[in-house]
């Protein structure tokens, strides 16, 4: 049954409310979205009826945790056509028998989800294809971010051969397959992700990708920081490659809306500025790395993709005082204002931003107009935009499958709404098609610093306001709950934190771009050549900080 | 193809003294001049102990492992890159396998699950081998010491040479860590192991304390294992 709501037309609470009907135990609503508390046997039918019914055709989150008397997963929807639209379904169960129903068969990404809700906090999903640990080893004892774990207890990790998955079901005469152990430790792996492959002669018939060799407990890390000032510096390291403000502005935004905090207009603008110079070099990395990883360019490409990304940490490095771990945000603004003369310093930038044209068309020419690269890219990797937003799929890799779905338009903030610029689609949806993505949405990024630059220029010496005024500890009220996403290199950066009345937050959870990317792997990937594995893994431009946090 | 002698080509292949002899001026020993002359004095010998003269060789070509972990690699790779080139140096060649590398530069966070890998790793590297640890992740934990999950610090598992602190190093202060690596190197002198690393070992080794018991079923006898004494740990 259609009703014609999965446009993305208004849904009010009320029809929610009727859609849900008694299935409703109850109401909790977050700051950024009702939310309705349902039995754990009824995760299904509700999520497929907010699917079908209301257009909630995304699911951007999923988080677990444990209270004193019960566990909690919590499912944060959104649509594809607007994300300002949300609802929260709030699973409750029981403390000694933390069961719950999967959400598996009605969004695909609730697989990885709900394994890491089992590996991290302990509840069990029934249902689901296939609960076994994600990021942690197998052999772990106890899960640690539930209630009881004991953090000094001593623990066995296993250095094991792998076994072929698929050998006891394939017996075919006429070929053998193969198990091939990709990384961790491999040059084309961007980090310490491992892939274990399945061939049969040259076509991968299985992949599954086994992550959890970065996972250095950012969660935890923040929810033992303090609002104010400890928890900024851990943004940056979750996308490193120079990303840091476009993850600083995902706590920021959502710490600020938690607590009510208004951002003066003035450090706005810088915020988008210095955010959008982190993306143009993300995204350089992207291509100098793709460009290794699909014709084993170390020379030109790589190298010069790394010249401009000097570039760009020199100005970075100007404003923030850092090349790479920035920590310039602050709550209700940034940090200082820009370096002193400022002349200078808009100066060096524009010399950047003049210079960015010839060489974007020095990198279509080595690139993209390059055979070989279009021979390894065009058509392969094929990822469709059903599929991309059944798997949760955001930023470069979701708009190069058509998915016309960007944060900064849809679910505005910053500055970014006064400013002239595009949403870069493409409909190729293939490995070529994802990078072409990056290489233009570099230079609308241009675009917008040029702009944020000419209002920097203009703007009256007596009201530069930095940062709005914050009490010195943040002790937002107890149990008020948000869930806020920014868009940030890789796609839609989530922070989903719980206050309970102390200075630091009671569960802070990541929603993780590369985390939902990279699990679209196999999708691509199955019944392709090996070559093109590599190649597709490339193009989704995961970084490893960002999927195990 | 002529019957002709190939006078020429003897002609073009032989060294050709005119250019040197104008260069060196008259009355000088052709065959032993030369700068090292000039430092070494009338002796056209050097004496040195074999070992010095190989540990001047290993600094002065040393053969990096392309190994990247975590936010250091980045840096580790500008270092690598244009603008600071650390191939001035003579540390400039990445290999992708351990078997044809002497030196591991670890860039980043070791957590439980890789620990084991980054042991079999430094393992296959021949001797004589030697690690700089890069960022304060790899002496300390660094920013996620206290995370439950993460190794507090390289050391913990494989010795280390040299550490490089801050999060991250700039490329300037990991090319001073590999050119301090070198001038030990040079000097012939080694690190002491001043903690005992953890080991790869097998699991029927262990001594069957309440977890191995719990873990027994799920574990061969002889898979390879590391056990993290997390209470012990600094
Ligand atoms: S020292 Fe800092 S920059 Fe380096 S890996 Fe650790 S957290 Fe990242």
């Amino acid at each position: 049954m259609s009703t014609g709501l999965e446009n993305g037309l208004e849904v009010s609470e009320d029809d929610l409310e009727t859609l849900i009907g008694d299935r409703a135990l109850d109401r909790e609503d977050h700051v950024n979205a009702p939310g309705f508390v349902v039995r754990p046997d009824q995760v299904q039918e509700v999520l497929t009826d907010l699917r079908d019914e209301a257009g909630f055709d995304h699911l951007s989150c999923l988080t677990a945790q444990q209270y004193e008397n019960r566990y909690e997963s919590i499912y944060h929807l959104k649509k594809y056509a607007d994300p300002t639209q949300e609802v929260s379904v709030v699973v409750p169960t029981a403390v000694d028998e933390p069961v719950s129903q999967s959400a598996a068969p009605v969004f695909r990404t609730a697989d990885w989800h709900e394994r890491e809700a089992y590996d991290l906090v302990g509840i069990e999903y029934d249902d689901h294809p296939d609960l076994r640990r994600i990021l942690l080893p197998d052999t772990w004892q106890g899960h640690p971010l539930s209630l009881e774990y004991d953090q000094e207890q001593p623990q066995v990790v296993t250095l094991s051969e792998h076994e072929n998955p698929v050998q006891p079901d394939h017996h075919d005469t006429e070929s053998d397959t193969m198990f091939l152990n990709i990384g961790p430790h491999h040059p084309a792996t961007h980090g310490v992700l491992h892939v274990k492959a399945v061939l049969d002669g040259e076509t991968v018939v299985d992949v599954d990708p086994d992550i959890g060799y970065l996972h250095r407990c950012e969660e935890q890390m923040c929810q033992s920081g303090t609002y104010r000032h400890q928890i900024m510096p851990y943004p940056d390291r979750w996308d490193y490659v120079s990303a840091g403000l476009l993850n600083e502005w995902a706590y920021a935004r959502a710490a600020e809306d938690l607590a009510d905090i208004e951002v003066p207009e003035y450090a706005q603008v810088i915020r988008t500025m210095s955010a959008e110079l982190c993306r143009i070099a993300a995204h350089m990395l992207a291509l100098g790395t793709f460009a290794l990883d699909v014709f084993g360019d170390f020379t030109a490409v790589f190298q010069y993709a790394f010249r401009d990304r000097e570039v760009v940490q020199d100005i970075l490095e100007d404003l923030t005082g850092q090349r790479l771990m920035f920590n310039y945000f602050r709550l209700g603004g940034v940090a200082w204002d820009l370096p002193e003369p400022r002349e200078e310093f808009f100066e060096k930038t524009r010399e950047f931003l003049d210079d960015l044209p010839a060489k974007a068309e020095e990198y279509h020419n080595l690139i993209t107009a390059n055979e070989i690269f279009q021979v390894r890219c065009v058509d392969t990797g094929i990822l469709e935009p059903e599929v991309a937003k059944q798997y949760g799929c955001t930023g470069p890799v979701a708009r190069g499958s058509g998915v016309d779905y960007d944060l900064r338009r849809d679910d505005p903030y910053g500055y970014y709404p006064e400013l002239e610029w595009n949403v870069v689609t493409e409909d190729g949806m293939d490995n070529y098609s994802r990078v072409l993505v990056r290489m233009q949405e570099v230079k609308e990024s241009a675009k917008i610093i040029e702009q944020c630059i000419d209002v920097l220029e203009e703007w009256p010496e007596d009201d530069r306001e930095i940062q709005a005024n914050v009490p010195r500890t943040l002790k937002p009220d107890a149990d008020t709950e948000v869930y806020r996403a920014v868009e940030a290199a890789k796609g839609e950066l989530g922070i989903y934190m719980r206050a309970d009345g102390t200075d630091t937050p009671a569960r802070f959870k990541i929603r993780s771009p590369c985390f939902h990317n990279l699990s679209t792997l196999a999708e691509m990937a199955q019944g392709e050549y090996i070559p093109d594995l590599i190649a597709s893994l490339g193009s989704l431009d995961i970084v490893l900080g960002e999927v195990d946090r | 193809m002529s019957n002709e002698p190939r006078q020429k080509t003897y002609e073009t292949a032989a060294p050709s003294t005119d250019t040197r002899d104008a260069r060196m001026g008259e009355g000088m020993d052709d065959r032993f001049n030369s700068k090292l002359r000039e430092a070494f004095g009338a002796s056209p010998f050097i004496l040195t102990k074999f070992d010095e003269f190989m540990n001047w060789v290993r600094g002065s070509s040393m053969f990096m492992l392309q190994f990247g972990i975590a936010c250091c690699s980045i840096e580790m790779i500008h270092t690598y890159a244009i603008k600071h080139d650390l191939d001035r140096f003579g540390a400039g060649v990445p290999r992708a396998s351990p078997r044809q590398a002497d030196v591991i530069i670890v860039p980043g966070t070791i957590v439980s699950k890789f620990g084991p890998r980054m042991k079999r790793v430094y393992d296959q590297m021949p001797e004589p081998k030697f690690v700089v640890g890069m960022g304060s992740c790899t002496i300390s934990g660094g920013p996620f010491q206290e995370g439950y999950n993460v190794v507090k610090g390289a050391e913990e598992i494989i010795p280390v040479d040299i550490h490089v602190p801050g999060c991250p190093p700039r490329p300037e202060a990991l090319v001073y860590g590999v050119a301090k690596l070198q001038e030990r190197i040079k000097n012939g002198e080694s690190s002491p192991v001043v903690v005992k690393p953890y080991e790869l070992e097998e699991f029927g080794d262990l001594p069957r304390d309440e977890l191995v018991q719990q873990l027994a079923d799920r574990i061969d006898e002889e898979d390879l294992v590391m056990r993290y004494n997390w209470a012990d740990s600094p």
